[in-house]
């Protein structure tokens, strides 16, 4: 079988599994818990997938969850004190978000390694305290009682009907986490396949060299940092019609290393890492809840264990002597 | 003959220290000039100003007429000035042949969004680019080793591969910072006959280089500094019989400049 064909049939099987198999198995087994959980998967991945373009470009980014703070601040002000359908804020808080990167990222992409990664790190921190201290976000207080999305139509044609209306909200949340993930994802491949991948690894792999080859880095820099915290924003703004809140807490330093583990996890050489880093990761922490006190201490050992042992990540298990990963 | 590129008066202090002071001096289109001088004598810095690395503190660099110092590596490369580097400095985990289709960025048509949606532009240079990156893989005789991966290459091919990165970027002046620098005799006389054949597809060549051997066999003209002084400038014959290029060097082994 060629590579093309396996290909496609790796991607047909991955859509029958999210689209039709999840829900199925669901149904049979009635555990509705699921979606919830899944639905933040997908979420959660597509914030990390952001994370994983800026190490692409190399640079550790653990500032994603600033991002997804004000994506879900710019959809939630949006939808409660304009009135703007949540199905446009979605875009709009992407947009914020990666043009937040763009202010913030031309002074501060300069900066490499460790300096780099402190500065987003602290980036989260900033953007709680912003939260807290603003008018618009209402303080400590945040915003609640966000309604459900509302119906999203063009040209009088109905594609998402209003979810108050809908019966199974929580399978509507996970299909719309899952469309857009997967577009995510695709978009990403899209772009590590295309030659602004080839671009970004000679960003990784040498700036010098590639500054001297005629590549601007400081705007190809700025790109792929402002996609990065558009995809950051987006699961924000879904994250927070699902949980119809906000608080200045939503997004705490956690979930920004959080975001930056699933991308080590699943491979930084591979596009679906962070899906698969941010899975594993997801559902390794609930089972281990079951060992009480030990689940943080057997988490972490777990987590180094993995780091020492699969430098490259889990991927790297399945797809041994790619991209020099073993000769 | 005209100049290509014009060094007028550049001068270059770090704090107190002077590593260039004032040197000036023409390069002729199609020629291969050498810069050279002992140890810590600027030549480096230099380079990093020609090349807009780093910003001169007086004086200028024209290219064409047309000033190409104290602005960004990219826009120097993109007018036509590529500088490869003193340390083996290529993309590591890339292959060889990958390594040449990206350096060839500066011949894009397509923007970065139209490689996102593989317009037509997009197609034909990736097609362009592969065939262009097989040619200079060939002509720098690095073909055999084209899918290995750069990290795994000896240092003469690294020496090549480096000048093909730089090719690639279809330059009109090549900078080349120490080429022959740890090579032995053979690989030398090797990469000397790659840099003649580089002229020959009408680039001009600026070198620094330590190895005098080589110098005096390659160059056209050469430019000695020492001390951050432009001291000599002329034909390797010329230089040769230099009173202050041989007391420059004086303390230095005789043959160091082939006398």
């Amino acid at each position: 079988m060629s590579y093309k064909n396996q290909q496609t049939l790796g991607v047909g099987a991955f859509l029958f599994v999210v689209f039709i198999l999840i829900p199925w198995l669901i149904h049979v087994s009635g555990r509705w818990d699921f979606y919830y959980t899944l639905t933040s998967v997908a979420l959660l991945s597509i914030a990390s997938g952001g994370v994983w373009l800026t190490f692409y470009i190399g640079r550790i980014n653990i500032g994603q969850g600033a991002f997804a703070l004000a994506g879900g601040y710019v959809s939630a002000i949006l939808v409660v004190k304009y009135g703007v359908s949540f199905w446009l804020t979605i875009p709009l808080a992407g947009l914020f978000c990666a043009v937040a990167a763009v202010l913030i990222g031309l002074p501060i992409l300069r900066l490499r390694g460790v300096y780099f990664a402190m500065i987003t790190l602290v980036l989260t921190e900033v953007a709680r305290l912003t939260a807290l201290a603003l008018p618009i976000t209402n303080g400590a207080r945040g915003i609640s009682s966000i309604p459900l999305p509302g119906e999203l139509s063009i040209f009088g044609l109905t594609i998402i009907p209003d979810f108050s209306t809908i019966e199974n909200v929580k399978l509507a949340f996970y299909y719309v986490a899952a469309v857009l993930m997967v577009a995510s994802f695709a978009a990403l491949y899209r772009i590590v396949n295309s030659r602004i991948g080839h671009l970004c690894r000679s960003l990784q792999q040498n700036e010098e060299l590639a500054s001297s080859i005629g590549v601007n880095t400081a705007y190809l820099r700025v790109i792929a940092y402002a996609i990065s915290s558009f995809m950051g924003g987006i699961s924000g703004a879904i994250f927070v019609a699902i949980s119809r809140s906000i608080y200045p807490a939503s997004f705490p330093v956690k979930d920004s290393i959080d975001f930056m583990l699933n991308c080590f996890l699943g491979g930084l050489g591979y596009v679906f890492g962070p899906m698969l880093g941010t899975l594993v990761i997801y559902f390794g922490w609930d089972v281990l809840f079951t060992t009480g006190k030990y689940q943080l201490l057997i988490y972490s050992s777990v987590l180094i264990l993995l780091m020492l042992f699969l430098p490259n990540g889990i991927l790297s298990l399945r797809l041994p002597g790619r991209k020099g990963v073993r000769k | 003959m005209s100049p290509i590129l014009q060094i007028k008066g550049v001068t270059k202090k770090f704090g107190g220290l002077t590593a260039n002071n004032n040197i000036s001096f023409d390069v002729n289109e199609g020629e291969i000039l050498s810069v050279i001088g002992p140890n810590g004598a600027g030549k480096s810095t230099l380079f990093k100003m020609i090349s807009s690395f780093m910003p001169t503190t007086s004086g200028e660099v024209l290219f064409s007429g047309e000033r190409v110092s104290n602005l960004s590596p990219h826009v120097v490369a993109q007018k036509g000035i590529v500088r490869t580097f003193q340390e083996t400095t290529i993309f590591k985990s890339m292959t060889v042949r990958d390594n040449v289709i990206v350096s060839h960025h500066l011949r894009s048509k397509a923007n970065l969004f139209g490689y996102f949606l593989g317009t037509a532009k997009a197609k034909s240079d990736e097609q362009e680019f592969g065939r262009s990156a097989d040619d200079i893989v060939e002509f720098l005789g690095l073909g055999d080793i084209r899918d290995e991966l750069a990290s795994n290459l000896p240092q003469g091919h690294l020496r090549a591969l480096g000048i093909a990165i730089g090719l690639a970027t279809n330059p009109k002046i090549l900078l080349l910072d120490e080429p022959f620098a740890g090579m032995n005799h053979d690989e030398t006389m090797r990469t000397v006959e790659l840099v003649r054949g580089v002229r020959d597809r009408g680039v001009t060549v600026l070198l620094v280089e330590h190895d005098m051997p080589a110098v005096m066999n390659i160059s056209d003209r050469i430019v000695v500094i020492n001390f951050g002084e432009k001291i000599a400038e002329g034909t390797p014959s010329e230089i040769q019989e230099n009173e202050k290029v041989i007391e420059a060097y004086l303390g230095s082994e005789d043959d160091a400049i082939g006398i």
